[in-house]
């Protein structure tokens, strides 16, 4: 019965057509708007769906969903809707909107399907959300709150609240009652509930809190005779000190409180208006090619009072002294203002803890990176003072091992650990073969081996362009290493970053083992500090100079998989990494693996930081980068770690 | 200042400048623009540029060959030459244009218009309309070609000064150049570094002032200015390198300490030939950019400045004459086998394009001149002159040209 007077009053209502009496209820809404539903736009559909969901059928969301998947049908003999069985079928079962019985068969073309658009669809999916709230499966509750946290509006907050009570999952319970809690700080009708709701997030640094508390402190700048009582006021502003003169002054014309400016393009109008063989209230046109000439000449026009008079100066100053500037918020309530404003300062100072955490482990990573990267560099250098420029090219041979090596084994774990011993081993190859064919020859020679490393370089890096063309190749990660370790909404940290970083701290670890602790690490330690020392003492230079360019060069291998995995290989990789690892090395200090990481860990840090108060502009971080290491070395010309006995450069 | 005598005792300065006008006066007969056009102007704009390129390639020389500092910087002055010269041609240039535009208008144009209508034209590429106050002198060809000499040898000077007194040499040095050519390059990428970020200035071989006059000509008259710098360079760097300061110069290169030991100021000998260096590269770029007619930050990079030291490694370093025939050499070939004019060697199996296989051809050349002609090709020619003096003087003179040889390592 009440039903039937809802139907009733709905098409009273809509005052369209007839009351179909004969017919569901839903089916007399969709009769009475019909045009509507045929021809549904985002702005108009509302209504139509407030009435059908009014209607209170049983069948109102299945019916609601089917529209929204296009799957209605409509009989072009008559205009009904209908559902259909199967929608690939001809002819087509129709079955009832209401009863959900079958109608009958009707053949394919006599019928018409509804196309709703993206937007309309939209609509619908959000007046669903109340259905999917209280629906028996889980999934499409959470998928009903995953909309409502999308896009929330007013309208969800009780269908919200009438859900909470039957809801049994336990996880499902509390994202229900926190989206209530947050729909209820902006929605709520009670100030104290809206309130309560706002306090009750202090220290949530998630990120739905800050979008939902952000709106509420959102303010607008207005201008006024006198500061308006009602108003909830955020703050008053000075001009001159918190907004320009000229922008208050704009501000008042827009209030319709000041006479409008006569700005240039408005003036040059009216004197182009006015030209009359060849000259502006009695002045030349080829005179005007000046400013002061043509405001004179518009002077002039106002004075015979064919144009407005311009604002003065005089004029703008006294009406912007005569008025308050001031921002008000959009949410009329202070309690609300105020308690939003309390609980995201708390949370903002406690988000900036997490974001120099989040800093802190971008720097760490980035760290790690440089420091495979250049830690090969630091080894050659160190030990005979040669500076390896094909050094970018072993990053880049360890990137193309990568991945030939995931070509052949398609399982990624396994590709990865077959490349990453690969790598090193090819790389150490390549770095023996250079070292025996061309740098042995240069010895004390450096600046010629720092030229005919960079021959080596661009043949390489022409060579690899040659072979697998300049499109960028992927090395994917294996699966367990996508994702990321969330700490909480700020701060994160993906996987591949932490491996890189568990990557150097092996690779550091064993470095500082081989140097420290074997025979080898003796010699080559005892080549570093005095080559023709080391020599008389019966170490061969020759056999230390070979092993420690072929480690070094290896270790860039293993970088160069380990960068490939979170950038994409083209020949330039390791292009892009040397000028870093040179200054890693220059900074940190020649010979000493704890220079490297110093060196590392400061341009790494140093490099996060600079992009953090310049986020739009990572060239400008990296050139301030440079800037400051040149004025550095001013400072420790040896590096951070400086071996005692060598000059930098000898 | 350069006497008589200085060129009798160095007849290979006047054996080279005789070269080069002949070379000047050649092209110009086989050009379009007054000759019987058998060479195309853009090959006159390639040998022109060229020229440069053997100007910049005697300042690289000076400062590595003959002073030891091997840097890896000196493209970026180049880059600053021509990027000051740049902003004088575009400023004029879109000025000439937008007055022009501006006359159509019913009122005749305010300074104020005609300033606004030159930033939009120049800067809306980057998103703004405001000119740059580094743009301040732009209208003044005057101050702007004073630019292109204070520029350059300004931060030569500045960079040079902090680096040499922190006693940074070899390698550091040379990563420490390196360094700074990044980071310039990387700061006028920038949108608002105020010279139009990664596109450059653009149509600067549009002379102002000469717009009617065809390139066929303008072509010539940067051909002529190019030579004449050239002319002036090699002379100039001649009698640097001739007299008691070059030889200080050269003590430096050998062993720098020994030299300080003698009580001379290393620090001021060094900064000195960086930053004349740095001058004459900025003046080389100021001639080449005209004809190259654009340049963009990607001109800066540092692979440019390597380059450059190739170019004087395989030319002969420590000789200037190397030098120009390195440059000459390498950028021509270059330009040959990069534009797809080299014919292609077909394999079989496979076709070697040069377009794709010239840098893997120069890396591997390149280090086996490092590695078996240390001298480069001016080697070769020093090769030359010995087997004739052996030949002609008596035994004992013999001995001064392998010491020159040695000098040069």
């Amino acid at each position: 019965m009440v039903r039937l007077f809802v139907v009733f009053a709905i098409a009273c209502l809509g005052a369209i057509g007839t009351a179909h009496a004969q017919t569901g209820p839903i089916q007399a809404v969709l009769q009475d708007n019909r045009a509507d539903i045929e021809r549904a736009s985002r702005r108009t559909v509302q209504p139509v769906l407030d009435a059908i969901i009014a209607t209170g059928g049983e069948r109102v969301p299945l019916f609601l969903e089917r529209w929204r998947d296009r799957v209605v049908y409509q009989r072009d003999a008559d205009g009904l809707f209908f559902l259909v069985e199967d929608e690939d079928a001809d002819p087509m079962r129709l079955i009832d909107i209401d009863t959900g019985a079958i109608v009958g068969d009707v053949p394919e073309d006599e019928m018409s399907r509804l196309r709703p658009n993206s937007g309309v669809r939209g609509v619908i999916a959000t007046a669903l959300v109340q259905f999917q709230l209280s629906d028996p499966d889980p999934l499409r509750r959470a998928a009903g709150l995953t909309a409502i946290e999308r896009d929330p509006e007013a309208s969800h907050l009780t269908a919200l609240r009438a859900s909470i009570d039957g809801e049994a999952d336990p996880a499902l319970l509390a994202r229900k009652t926190r989206l209530e809690r947050l729909l209820t700080a902006t929605f709520g009708a009670d100030e104290a509930a809206r309130v309560t709701a706002i306090e009750s997030f202090a220290g949530d640094i998630a990120v739905d809190v800050r979008a939902t508390l952000n709106p509420l402190l959102s303010t607008r700048m207005r201008a006024a005779e006198t500061l308006p009582e009602d108003a909830n006021i955020a703050r008053v502003l000075e001009p001159g000190d918190d907004i320009a003169v000229d922008t208050a002054y704009d501000m008042l014309v827009d209030a319709d409180l000041a006479p409008a400016l006569v700005d240039d393009d408005a003036r040059d109008a009216a004197l182009i208006a006015n030209i009359d063989n060849d000259t502006v209230a009695g002045s030349a046109v080829a005179t005007l090619n000046t400013n002061a000439a043509r405001d004179a000449a518009y002077a002039a026009l106002a004075e015979a009072g064919t144009v407005p008079p311009a604002v003065t100066p005089d004029e703008r100053a006294a009406a912007v002294a005569d008025h308050v500037f001031f921002e008000t918020y959009k949410e009329p309530s202070q309690a609300v203002t105020d308690a939003a404003r309390q609980t995201l300062g708390a949370i903002e100072s406690r988000v900036g803890a997490y974001r120099v955490v989040d800093l802190g482990l971008d720097g760490l990573s980035l760290a790690s990176i440089y420091f495979l990267a250049a830690i090969g560099l630091a080894i050659t250098f160190g030990v005979m003072g040669v500076i390896n420029m094909a050094h970018g090219e072993f990053i880049m041979i360890g990137a193309y091992t990568g991945f030939v090596v995931q070509q052949l084994v398609p399982n990624y774990t396994a590709s990865i650990a077959i490349a990453l011993p690969l790598a090193f081993a090819i790389a150490f190859l390549a770095g023996v073969a250079l070292e025996r064919l061309v740098i042995r020859h240069l010895m004390h020679r450096p600046l010629e081996t720092l030229l005919a490393t960079f021959g080596i370089s661009i043949a390489l890096q022409q060579l690899a362009k040659n072979i697998f063309g300049t499109q960028a190749r992927p090395l994917t990660a294996p699966g367990w290493l996508n994702g990321s370790w969330v700490i909480n909404d700020v701060a994160a940290i993906s996987y591949i970053r932490i491996a890189i970083f568990i990557l150097a701290v092996i690779f550091f670890v064993l470095l500082w083992f081989i140097l420290n602790r074997t025979r080898l690490g003796l010699e080559v330690r005892a080549v570093t500090q005095n080559s023709r020392m080391a020599a008389s003492m019966g170490i061969n230079p020759d056999r230390v100079n070979m092993l420690t360019f072929g480690l070094g060069s290896g270790i860039a291998g293993i970088a160069g998989v380990a960068i490939g995995l979170y950038a994409q290989v083209t020949s330039e990789l390791g292009a892009s990494y040397i000028v870093q690892s040179f200054m890693t090395v220059v900074v940190g200090g020649v010979g000493n693996i704890w220079g490297t990481l110093a060196g590392a860990g400061m341009i790494g840090s140093l490099q996060k930081i600079i992009e953090w108060f310049n986020p739009a502009n990572t060239l400008a971080a990296q050139t301030y980068m440079i800037i400051f290491i040149i004025i550095f070395i001013q400072f420790r010309p040896k590096g951070i770690f400086a071996l005692k006995g060598r000059a930098a450069g000898d | 200042m350069i006497g008589r005598t200085f060129l009798l005792r160095h007849p290979s300065v006047m054996v080279f400048i005789a070269l080069l006008a002949l070379f000047t006066v050649g092209a110009t007969v086989l050009s379009e623009g007054f000759g019987i056009g058998l060479i195309s102007t853009s090959f006159v704009k390639t040998l022109g540029k060229t020229l440069c390129l053997c100007l910049i390639a005697i300042a690289m020389d000076l400062v590595w060959g003959y002073c030891g500092i091997l840097s890896l910087g000196h493209f970026a002055f180049f880059g600053l030459g021509g990027y000051m010269i740049g902003m004088w041609l575009m400023y004029e240039r879109t000025k000439s244009i937008v007055v022009e535009q501006l006359d159509a208008a019913p009122l005749p144009p305010t300074p104020e218009e005609v300033r606004e209508a030159i930033g939009s034209q120049i800067f809306g590429v980057v998103g703004g309309s405001d000119i740059p106050a580094i743009w301040m002198f732009a209208d003044s060809l005057i101050i702007q070609l004073a630019l292109v000499v204070l520029v350059p040898g300004l931060l030569a000077l500045v960079f040079g000064w902090l680096a040499f007194r922190s006693r940074v040499t070899g390698v550091y040095l040379s990563i420490l150049t390196q360094a700074m050519t990044l980071a310039l390059s990387l700061y006028l990428f920038q949108n608002d570094s105020g010279l139009r970020g990664n596109n450059g200035l653009s149509g600067l071989q549009n002379i102002p002032g000469a717009e009617r006059i065809s390139q066929d000509i303008v072509s010539i008259w940067f051909l002529w200015a190019s030579a004449l710098a050239l002319g002036a360079g090699y002379l100039f760097a001649a009698w640097m390198v001739s007299g008691k300061f070059g030889n200080v110069v050269r003590g430096i290169r050998d062993d720098e300490a020994r030299v300080r030991f003698l009580g001379y100021n290393v620090e001021a000998y060094k900064l000195v030939v960086f930053t004349v260096t740095a001058v004459i590269a900025g003046i080389a770029g100021a001639l080449y950019y005209p004809q190259a007619g654009i340049i963009n930050p990607a001109e800066i990079a540092p692979i440019a400045s390597i380059y450059l030291a190739v170019w004087v490694a395989i030319g002969g370093r420590g000789r200037l004459y190397g030098a120009v025939i390195g440059a000459a050499l390498v950028s021509l070939v270059s330009t040959w086998f990069t534009s797809g004019q080299a014919p292609d060697i077909p394999l079989g199996f496979y076709t070697i394009e040069w377009v794709d296989w010239w840098l893997v051809l120069l890396g591997f050349g390149f280090v086996l001149v490092t590695l078996f002609a240390p001298q480069g090709l001016g080697g070769l020619v020093d090769a030359l002159v010995r087997n004739r003096q052996t030949v002609a003087v008596p035994p004992a003179a013999a001995v001064k040209p392998v010491e020159k040889a040695s000098e040069a390592t």
